[in-house]
C-alpha cells in the first residue's frame, strides 16, 4: 500500500480523513475476499476430486438465468461508478436515479436467483433433503457448494443494496455531498466487490460443464 | 495557557467530564476507555476460564470417576479452550494496551476509526453473550474441543450452532481492531515518525493487524459452514456424500495457526518495549526485531498443517510443512536474541516489568524449542495428541502470552492509573507464578512422552504421581495470580501517586501527564527516538 499524503487542513478540522477511509475499506474488501477464498478452496478440492459430477452438475444449471443475472450486475457496478462522478459534479438528482437503478438491479438479482432457487427446490434439491442425500456423492457436495456460495453470495448482495438505499439517504439529507462523498465512494467499492464475486461464481458453476 | 480542572488535556481519562456515568464509558469512542473496557472484560473471562481450568485440574488429581462426569468434563474443557483462545489471549493486549498505547506511541490523539473502534468492543460483548447462551441453553454447553472438529462437532446435540455464532462475532470484533490499527500507523504518525522511528510495540501490533484481517476471515467462514451442516446439511464435510472432514481441519488451522502468532506477536511486542528501558540501552537491533515481526507473520501462514501430521494427509506435505514449521523458529530465536543482547552490559534494574518480561523469555524459550520437537515430522507421531502438545501451547501462551500481558500491566499501570502498585508484592506474585507454571506444566512435558493422551477424562496408575503434582501446581499458581490481582487492584485504589515517567521510558506516552490525560497531545508532538535514553531518567 502506497504511503498516502497527510488529509488535507480542511479534513483534519472535521476529523476527516478520507483516505484512511479508504484504506480502512480497502482492507475490509481483503476479509471479504478470503471469507469467499475458504469457499473457493472448497470448491477446488472438491472440483479436483468429483470432475464428472461437477461437469453433470454445471450443465443441470440455468445458463440463461445466469447469464442475465451477471449483465445485470455488471450493469449496476458502471451506475454504481457513475453515480460517483454524478455527485462529484454536482448532479445530485441524476446520482440518486443512478443509484436506484443500482438497487433495482440488486433486486432483479435476487429474483432470478429466487426463480433459480426455486426450480431446483422443486426438483427436491433441498439442503438436507432426502433427494439430495441420495445424489452420487459428488454431485450432491457440488450443489452443497452451489448453494453456500451463490447463498453467501446472496447475502452480500442484500447487504450491499441496503448499504447503497443507505446512502441514498444520506445524500438526500445532503450528509454526502460533492465535497464530502468518502461513504458513497466506499459503499461502491463494497458493490464492487459483490460483482467481483459473482464473476467468479458464474464461469465455476455455469460455465465450466 | 491556563488550564482548569476541565481542561480535557489535564483531566485524567477516566474522570467524568460533565454527565460521565455508565454511557460515557460503554458509548465512548476514546481509545484508553475502550482499552480500560477490553481489559475489565478480558481479566474477567480470564478469571472465569482459570477457575474452569482449576476444576479440570482438580478432577484430575485423582484417576478415576471423581468430582465431574465424563459428559460435565469435556463441557468444561471446552469452554476452557474457547474462553481462553478467542475471548481472552486473542484480544488481550492489542484491544487493551494495543488501544491505549498504539495511537500515543505515533503521537495520535486516538485511532482511525473511533467508532468502529467502539463497534469492535460491542461486537466483542456480543460474542461474550453469545457464548454464555450457548452455556445456559438448549442442550448443555458445546463438548467438542475449542477446535470444533467434524464430524463430531456436526452431530454433537450440545449447543454448538450458537458458540460458532459467537466465534464468528468475536473474529469479526478481531478483524476491525486489526484493520483500525493498520490504518492507524499508516495515517496517523506524528511528522517525523518514520517506519524507523516507530516503537516496536507499533511494529508488532502492526504486523498482528495484518494476521488479524488476513486470516480471521477464514475463521469465519469456517465456523459459519459448521452452522450451516448443522442447521442446513450441506453435506460438505460428510464423509457419507463425498465431504472430506480433512478439509475442515485445514481451513480450521489456516486461521487458527496464524491465531497464535496474533496472540503472541504483540506479547513480543511489550517485551521489546521493556527491555531496553529497564536496561537503559538502545534496543540491540532495532531493524530486526521490526522485520522479525513481519516475518513472524509471513512465515506463519504457511505452517497451519502442522497440526495434521497424523491426519493421514500425503507425506509430501508433511515435509513441507515440518520444513517450514522450523523456518518460523529463526525470526522467533532473532527476538530472543536480540532482547538478550540488549541487556548485555546494560544497566539493569530488576523492576517488575522486567522480571515478568524475563519470565516470558524463559518461559517462552521452553514453549519454542518444545515447539520443534512437534513440528519436525517424525518426533510428532510420538507426541501427537499427548500432554507434550498441552505442556507445549501452555509454556508458550500462558507462559509468553500470559506473562507478557503482565508485564504490560506492571509497565503501564502508573501512566494508566495515575499510582503505583507494591513493588515486593509484586516480585513475590511473579515468582509463585512462575513456579506454579512450572509445576504445573512441566509434568505435562514428562507425561506426554510417556503417552498420557490429552483431554482424557481418566488414566492409567502410573501417571497418578505428575498429574497430583501438576494439580499442586495449579494450586501455586492461583496463590501467586490472587496476590498479583490483588496488589494491582490495591495500587489502582490507594498506592502512592505515581509520577510521570516512572520507568525512564523514552516513547512519546511518558511525555504525557500521569495519569493519561483525555487529550493527549496539543497539535503534533515531536517524534523522539524511541530508544535513546540520553537524558531520560526516572523520576520516580
Amino acid at each position: 500500500m502506497a504511503e498516502a499524503h497527510a488529509a488535507p487542513a480542511a479534513q483534519l478540522a472535521a476529523h476527516r480523513d478520507d483516505q484512511a477511509s479508504k484504506m480502512g475499506m480497502w482492507l475490509f474488501l481483503f476479509t471479504e475476499i478470503l471469507l469467499f477464498g475458504g469457499l473457493f478452496l472448497l470448491y477446488a478440492s472438491y472440483r479436483a476430486k468429483y470432475p464428472q459430477a461437477f461437469h453433470a452438475g454445471g450443465q443441470a444449471l440455468d445458463l440463461v438465468l445466469g447469464a442475465t443475472n451477471t449483465v445485470i450486475l455488471i450493469t449496476s457496478s458502471l451506475t454504481v461508478a457513475l453515480s460517483i462522478t454524478a455527485l462529484r459534479r454536482g448532479q445530485t438528482v441524476r446520482c440518486l436515479w443512478l443509484l436506484a437503478f443500482t438497487v433495482a438491479c440488486a433486486a432483479t438479482f435476487m429474483l432470478n436467483k429466487g426463480i433459480e432457487w426455486g426450480a431446483k427446490f422443486h426438483h427436491g434439491l433441498i439442503p438436507g433433503s432426502e433427494h439430495m442425500a441420495r445424489l452420487p456423492q459428488g454431485q450432491s457436495i457440488f450443489y452443497g457448494l452451489y448453494f453456500a456460495m451463490t447463498g453467501l453470495h446472496g447475502l452480500h448482495v442484500v447487504i450491499g443494496a441496503s448499504v447503497l438505499l443507505w446512502v441514498m439517504l444520506l445524500i438526500r439529507r445532503s450528509k454526502i455531498t460533492g465535497d464530502d462523498y468518502a461513504v458513497l465512494e466506499n459503499a461502491g467499492l463494497y458493490w464492487h466487490i459483490v460483482d467481483m464475486v459473482w464473476i467468479y461464481l458464474f464461469p465455476l458453476f455455469y460455465l465450466i460443464a | 495557557m491556563e488550564h482548569t480542572a476541565q481542561d480535557p488535556h489535564e483531566r485524567p481519562f477516566f474522570a467524568p467530564s460533565g454527565k460521565g456515568g455508565l454511557a460515557s464509558w460503554i458509548f465512548s469512542t476514546d481509545h484508553k476507555r475502550i482499552g480500560l473496557l477490553y481489559l475489565g472484560l478480558i481479566m474477567l473471562m480470564f478469571s472465569v476460564a482459570v477457575v474452569l481450568g482449576l476444576l479440570l485440574r482438580l478432577k484430575l488429581m485423582t484417576p478415576g470417576n471423581t468430582l465431574l462426569t465424563p459428559q460435565q468434563y469435556n463441557a468444561i474443557f471446552t469452554l476452557h479452550g474457547v474462553i481462553m483462545v478467542f475471548m481472552v489471549v486473542i484480544p488481550s493486549i492489542p484491544a487493551s494496551f494495543g488501544n491505549i498505547f498504539l495511537p500515543l506511541h505515533i503521537g495520535a490523539n486516538d485511532v482511525s476509526f473511533p467508532r468502529l473502534n467502539n463497534f469492535s468492543w460491542w461486537l466483542y460483548v456480543t460474542g461474550l453473550v453469545l457464548a454464555l447462551v450457548s452455556i445456559f441453553t438448549g442442550n448443555g454447553p458445546p463438548d467438542t474441543g475449542w477446535t470444533f472438529y467434524v464430524p463430531f462437532s456436526e452431530h454433537t446435540t450440545t449447543n454448538v450452532s450458537i458458540a460458532v455464532i459467537a466465534v464468528f462475532v468475536l473474529g469479526f470484533s478481531s478483524i476491525l481492531t486489526g484493520l483500525n490499527f493498520i490504518t492507524t500507523v499508516h495515517r496517523l504518525r506524528t511528522p517525523g515518525m518514520t517506519w524507523r522511528k516507530l516503537p516496536l510495540f507499533v511494529w508488532s501490533l502492526y504486523a498482528t493487524g495484518w494476521i488479524q484481517v488476513l486470516a480471521t476471515p477464514i475463521l469465519g467462514i469456517t465456523a459459519l459452514l459448521i452452522f450451516s451442516e448443522r442447521v442446513l446439511h450441506l453435506g460438505l464435510f460428510d464423509p457419507g456424500r463425498g465431504g472430506d472432514p480433512l478439509l475442515y481441519q485445514h481451513l480450521f488451522w489456516i486461521y487458527s495457526h496464524p491465531a497464535v502468532y496474533i496472540m503472541i506477536l504483540p506479547a513480543m511486542g511489550v517485551i521489546s518495549e521493556i527491555i531496553p528501558v529497564f536496561s537503559r540501552k538502545p534496543v540491540f537491533g532495532y531493524n530486526m526485531i521490526a522485520f522479525s515481526s513481519l516475518a513472524i507473520a509471513f512465515a506463519g501462514s504457511l505452517v497451519w498443517a502442522h497440526h495434521m501430521f497424523t491426519s493421514g494427509m500425503s507425506d509430501n506435505a508433511v515435509l513441507l510443512f515440518s520444513f517450514l514449521t522450523f523456518v518460523v523458529a529463526i525470526p522467533s530465536a532473532i527476538k530472543v536474541f536480540n532482547w538478550l543482547s540488549t541487556m548485555y552490559k546494560g544497566s539493569i534494574s530488576l523492576d517488575p516489568p522486567l522480571l515478568f518480561s524475563l519470565g516470558f523469555i524463559l518461559m517462552f524459550s521452553i514453549g519454542g524449542l518444545t515447539g520443534l520437537v512437534l513440528g519436525s515430522a517424525g518426533t510428532d507421531i510420538h507426541v501427537h495428541d499427548t500432554y507434550f502438545v498441552v505442556a507445549h501451547f501452555h509454556y508458550v501462551i500462558f507462559g509468553g502470552t500470559g506473562l507478557g500481558m503482565f508485564a504490560a500491566m506492571h509497565y503501564w499501570f502508573p501512566k494508566v492509573f495515575g499510582r503505583m502498585y507494591d513493588h515486593t508484592r509484586a516480585f513475590w506474585s511473579f515468582w509463585i507464578i512462575l513456579l506454579g507454571m512450572n509445576v504445573l506444566y512441566f509434568p505435562m512435558f514428562v507425561m506426554g512422552l510417556q503417552g498420557m493422551p490429552r483431554r482424557y477424562y481418566d488414566y492409567l496408575p502410573q501417571y497418578a504421581p505428575l498429574q497430583m503434582v501438576s494439580t499442586w501446581g495449579s494450586w501455586i499458581l492461583a496463590v501467586g495470580l490472587i496476590l498479583m490481582f490483588h496488589n494491582l487492584y490495591r495500587g489502582c485504589r490507594y498506592g502512592p501517586v505515581a509520577t510521570k515517567n516512572p520507568w525512564g521510558g523514552a516513547t512519546l506516552e511518558w511525555t504525557l501527564p500521569t495519569p493519561l490525560p483525555a487529550e493527549a497531545f496539543y497539535g503534533d508532538p515531536v517524534a523522539p527516538e524511541p530508544y535513546d535514553y540520553k537524558g531520560v531518567n526516572p523520576d520516580g
